[in-house]
């Protein structure tokens, strides 16, 4: 039961960051489908200071390491969202995807690449990090707190903060319902629109991060993360671009996430004797249905998607 | 000059010249990330992946390794031309990986597991691709549930579906469902002599014309006939083609079906020859879907530019294979594919960018002109 609550929470906290992430882009007024392949980069930088990190750093100094890498590569990869979508005007969905095939092909490319150099019969992409990860935990009782968890939790209430009680939400707010309106006050939309998609990177980027060491102690890049993405992605529909709802959403489609890593711990379920397959395609099923139940009456920003043109009236 | 301009203008020419661009840029990207990684192979390795079967020295090789790369085309080029016919009507149809997915569990279950000859095998394979299609269809119509989102979880659903469903007919011994030649040779399209042409490549079967001709089809569906002129008027703007009469939802569903059809089709004509196998431990869904994407973007978004953008993204995937693993990985091709893919995201605003600047030299000329006159 501890071990259902623990990957609950864990797999809550990817999806209440990435979903985040996605939230500010789409608040802004940019789809980002991209987040995908920002989870990847965050995971390819993180996975990479972890390596890289000099031996008998202490805890604390790994996770500023590893969290700034990842958030670091993260942002700097949403900038190819940033410029195409919102300089050039091009359709969102598709460079969205490019991005998402472009990172785990990078991804797996740059790790392959980097085993083989260091090892010329080594031509997997995987990475370990089975020593560095105990960086991240504390061990209460047999729960093992994952200090991710405190990030997602911050980033839920700095993100509602922002949002509904500072300046720059409302007026990031305004860009994605109006931005023509918003323009007319004098509010700079390209600015606004950039502030967005960078703060997606950025929790997109962490997420990534918090996913792959998440249960695992290695990642293979070529399988990049798995349409976790897309999941934070029904999960912010689900959630109705707000903070508060956001984090319920995360916390139900956790849950199914990490029931397929340890339904053979309850005798209820593995009495069912399911084929693993079933828990597998769970939380797809799932986000399916509640997203055919909830999207009917969707308040998705009115101008998502849509490319600001200042002269269009 | 005004002849050249006016060619400059044409839409065609236009797409042409911003697909060879993104080509272009392309691979000099990926030049670049091969030299970065190990500069003494990277002239090599990136003249490997453009030669692809000119690697092999023999004529006949280079035939059969040229068949190999058509097998392989025939698949790529349904699965574009399922994207770009959702795209006409405007939907993304990012489903398209799970559908090529169903499409192969159908024929293979079909040809290994009922023993069914080739043709009912590729028709269940058209009508799972469908069938998936129009569920992400119908949840747009009815739900209003985004298909990018619907589809890429469909995509996940149908592949764990697949792999337990062909786990019933795999060899014992290995991940693999079993060969097709051993079980069931009916179930394999025929060549009908087409293989000898290929210096007796025996996976080369009909199904690579016929894909072909299904890319002409599509062409005057979607061009010549009222069913595509109201699918498009549908993509165009919904509301309008509602108040025209035309029932939009119905068109949606419909759409999808379509689409999802012909990447169940690419998936049995695929499947269907044999030449590879259903690992059923698959983790990923096969990249063929996402490659189509590519394909129906850098084809212009025309049915018949796809048939050569198909055969481009395929060649350089098959070349991929060819680098010297010592330094390289094959997956610098999915690179090249998927950073094409990112190009074309700016292709409008080259196109815009293209016609502004004739704009400003015909100005600029008539303006001269005057002055000539004047003087």
């Amino acid at each position: 039961m501890l071990l259902l609550i623990q990957y609950t929470l864990i797999f809550a906290s990817v999806l209440i960051l990435v979903a985040l992430g996605g939230c500010f882009s789409e608040h802004s007024g940019v789809i980002n489908i991209g987040l995908e392949g920002i989870m990847v980069m965050g995971a390819l930088g993180g996975a990479l200071m972890m390596k890289f990190a000099p031996a008998g750093l202490p805890a604390i100094g790994m996770f500023v390491l590893v969290v700034l890498a990842a958030v670091c590569l993260g942002m700097l990869y949403s900038l190819l969202l940033a410029v195409a979508a919102i300089n050039f005007k091009a359709d969102q969905t598709l460079v969205g995807t490019a991005m998402n095939l472009l990172a785990t092909a990078a991804a797996t490319v740059f790790v392959k690449a980097m085993n083989t150099a260091a090892d010329s019969g080594n031509v997997s992409a995987t990475i370990q990090y089975i020593e560095q990860k105990k960086a991240f935990l504390v061990n209460i009782g047999g729960f093992e707190f994952n200090w991710f968890m405190l990030a997602a939790l911050v980033a839920l209430i700095c993100s509602w903060v922002v949002l509904y009680r500072t300046r720059f939400g409302l007026r990031l707010m305004a860009c994605g319902e109006h931005p023509q309106a918003a323009d007319s006050v004098g509010i700079n939309v390209y600015r606004m629109r950039y502030a967005g998609v960078l703060i997606s990177g950025f929790l997109g980027g962490l997420g990534g991060i918090v996913y792959i060491t998440a249960g695992v102690s290695e990642w293979k890049f070529e399988y990049g993360v798995a349409g976790f993405g897309f999941l934070a992605l029904a999960v912010m529909i689900f959630g109705q671009w707000k903070p508060t709802r956001i984090a319920l959403a995360a916390l139900l489609f956790g849950l199914f996430r990490a029931l397929g890593n340890v339904y053979t711990g309850f005798d209820l379920l593995k009495n069912l004797n399911l084929p693993s397959a079933v828990y597998n395609m769970l939380p797809y099923i799932v986000s399916l249905v509640v997203l055919a139940f909830t999207s009917q009456k969707s308040r998705a920003p009115k101008a998502e998607g849509i490319p600001y043109d200042k002269g269009q009236r | 000059m005004k002849q050249k301009n006016s060619i400059l203008r044409n839409k065609g020419v236009q797409s042409l010249l911003a697909s060879l661009l993104c080509i272009l840029i392309g691979l000099v990207i990926g030049y670049l990330v091969l030299l970065a990684i190990n500069p003494a192979g990277a002239k090599e390795a990136i003249f490997t992946i453009i030669k692809n079967f000119f690697y092999y020295p023999s004529g006949p090789a280079r035939m059969k390794y040229l068949g190999s790369t058509l097998v392989k085309t025939a698949p790529l080029l349904m699965c574009s031309l399922s994207v770009l016919f959702a795209y006409k009507v405007g939907l993304f149809n990012i489903g398209v990986a799970g559908q090529f997915v169903v499409g192969a569990g159908a024929s293979l279950y079909c040809a290994l597991g009922l023993q069914m000859p080739w043709f009912v095998c590729l028709i269940a394979a058209i009508l799972a691709g469908a069938l998936l299609g129009a569920i992400s269809g119908a949840l747009k119509a009815y739900r209003n549930v985004n298909e990018v989102i619907s589809c890429i979880m469909l995509n996940w659903i149908s592949l764990y579906l697949v792999n337990a469903l062909l786990s019933n007919v795999k060899e014992a011994a290995s991940p693999y469902t079993m060969t097709l030649s051993s079980t069931n040779p009916k179930a394999i399209i025929p060549s009908m002599g087409l293989g000898e042409f290929f210096a007796n490549n025996q996976y080369v079967t009909i199904a690579i014309p016929l894909t072909v001709i299904v890319a002409v089809l599509i062409w005057v569906l979607l061009e010549k006939t009222k069913l595509g002129y109201e699918l498009r008027a549908t993509g165009c703007n919904k509301f309008a083609a509602k108040y025209c009469g035309m029932q939009e939802k119905r068109n949606l569903i419909l759409t999808m079906a379509i689409a999802g059809g012909l990447a169940g089709l690419g998936a049995g004509a695929f499947f269907l020859t044999g030449f590879e196998q259903w690992q059923c431990t698959q983790s990923s869904v096969p990249a063929m879907g996402f490659n189509g994407i590519a394909a129906a973007f850098l084809g212009g978004l025309n049915p018949i530019g796809a048939i050569f953008s198909s055969y481009f993204i395929q060649h350089i995937t098959n070349g991929g294979a060819y680098v010297d693993k010592t330094m390289y990985s094959a997956q610098i091709s999915d690179l090249i594919s998927s950073l094409i893919i990112y190009l074309c995201g700016f292709v409008l605003f080259f196109k815009t960018a293209l016609t502004a600047w004739l704009d400003r030299r015909a100005e600029r000329r008539a303006a001269q002109e005057q002055k000539g006159e004047e003087k």
